[in-house]
């Protein structure tokens, strides 16, 4: 059995990706298995972050295994000073994967470099959160029934958003299409653009929400434009609501179009567009157990059948 | 030394045995001493800055006596200065001469600019690799982050 350490969505390649969808997909027609007997799995969240624990706990208990961490590092020897290392070294004696957050960008990788024990990066600051990534993978390959060939169109924050981020790498296998639709402060790196042209991706960059740009998405995920990042507030209150999704917004749009986002929102979806059945935020959400199922299985080196 | 020589040539000593890094450029001829650990070198270092050169208009010299630095340790200046040169002196004569190279990895060399970095809040080595040869931009291993090589904290 060869365990996997995973700390980055690029660690994974296309062959894998599709592997890993039709594991979820395995998992989301029967999430309870107990592929996990006798297993502990450990839960190290340096930074809370209730959304992602619960979804990976609710993962191992499903597959059967045991969880055992800590929710928030204040209540631990990290407060006292203890390194990552050594935390990472003594739950190493316990644990038969190691699920961590942290607020430190690099830790899941310098975690793997100190133990033997398969790590899970759930968030490593603004750098990586790959378990997200397989999950927007998921939501995209279920609902548009594969990830070839798509138009996705990237809104809001497209500068800090790490998810935004990993799904262009991850998606550079299946020849998208992405349009990126964000104010001059909040557009996307040139660094990801530069990512696109060396692989071939299509990019188009728009700094209004049109209609022309809606109607022809296949897919459209939606970020938060967070008041924090702006260094004049006076351009935050002008195009805070620039990027906004309300339901008639939608009027023209392909009926095939799915609307993401990784959740929490605030005020860039309006609620009337929750009850269309082209939003799938939530759905989305709940995909993510099933991405983590098959995650953990493959940290693990278990093999999922039918 | 022979005698009778004029009291201007005496201003840079003439090595008898070691190492002379050749070719610094001037405005970072202080890292590279720093990168090297001259300061806790016990034999004779001369040190030379602001030195004409053809090829980089003005230059830095280090000539340490009777220290053979491995090439690992002198390849570690490359990251600022890429254009330095070493001679192995023996007997007064250069008996090797070799361009500096930037290693693909450099370890425990450059702090990443990165506050939120790991590398900046564990006990640890920092690890960057080469992304750019060209513009020598770096990479930190573990948080992504970039710096060109000639603005890298070292």
């Amino acid at each position: 059995m060869r365990t996997k350490s995973l700390v980055s969505i690029s660690d994974i390649g296309r062959e894998e990706i599709l592997s890993l969808l039709e594991t979820a997909r395995k998992f989301e027609e029967r999430p309870n298995r107990r592929l996990l007997e006798g297993k502990v799995v450990a839960t190290l969240f340096f930074e809370p972050s209730t959304r992602t624990r619960l979804s990976f706990e609710t993962a191992v208990n499903r597959l059967g295994g045991r969880v055992i961490g800590f929710s928030d590092a204040s209540n631990t020897s990290t407060s006292k000073g203890e390194t990552l290392k050594d935390t990472i070294k003594m739950v190493s004696n316990y644990a038969d994967l190691i699920v961590m957050r942290h607020f430190l960008e690099g830790a899941a990788l310098y975690a793997t470099e100190v133990t033997d024990v398969p790590i899970i990066n759930a968030g490593d600051g603004a750098h990586q959160h790959p378990s997200q990534t397989m999950l927007d993978l998921y939501s995209i390959y279920k609902t548009q029934g594969t990830l070839e060939n798509l138009n996705i169109t990237l809104v809001g924050d497209l500068k800090y958003g790490r998810t935004v981020h990993s799904l262009i790498m991850a998606m550079r296998y299946f020849n998208p299409t992405f349009r990126f639709v964000a104010c001059k402060e909040l557009g996307m790196p040139e660094e990801y653009k530069a990512f696109c042209r060396e692989n071939g991706i299509r990019y188009t960059e728009h700094v209004d929400f049109s209609p022309e740009v809606i109607n022809t998405s296949d897919i459209i995920y939606m970020t938060r434009v967070q008041r924090e990042r702006f260094a004049d507030i006076m351009e935050y209150e002008r195009v805070k609501d620039l990027y906004n999704l309300n339901n008639a917004m939608l009027d023209g749009s392909r009926e095939n179009l799915r609307i993401l986002h990784p959740l929490p929102r605030v005020n860039e979806i309006a609620q009337d567009v929750d009850d269309n059945p082209k939003a799938y935020y939530f759905e989305q959400a709940r995909n993510g157990l099933y991405a983590r199922q098959a995650l953990i299985c493959r940290s693990l080196g278990i093999e999922v059948n039918d | 030394m022979t005698k009778n020589v004029s009291k201007s040539q005496l201003a840079v000593a003439a090595l008898r045995n070691g190492t002379v890094i050749d070719h610094i450029p001037s405005d970072v001829l202080f890292k590279a001493v720093k990168i090297l650990g001259i300061e806790n070198i016990r034999t004779a270092v001369t040190i030379g800055n602001n030195l004409d050169s053809k090829r980089l208009g003005n230059k830095g010299i280090i000539k340490v006596a009777d220290v053979f630095f491995p090439e690992k340790t002198l390849n570690r200046i490359a990251l600022i200065a890429p254009s330095a040169v070493i001679n192995i002196i023996r007997d007064y004569e250069v008996v090797e001469k070799f361009p500096v190279i930037l290693p693909d990895t450099i370890v425990g060399l450059v702090k990443c600019g990165n506050p939120k970095c790991i590398t900046n809040n564990e006990p640890m080595l920092t690890r960057f690799h080469v992304i750019d040869r060209d513009n020598v931009t770096i990479a930190c291993h573990y948080c992504s982050h970039t710096v060109k090589s000639t603005e890298a904290i070292i």
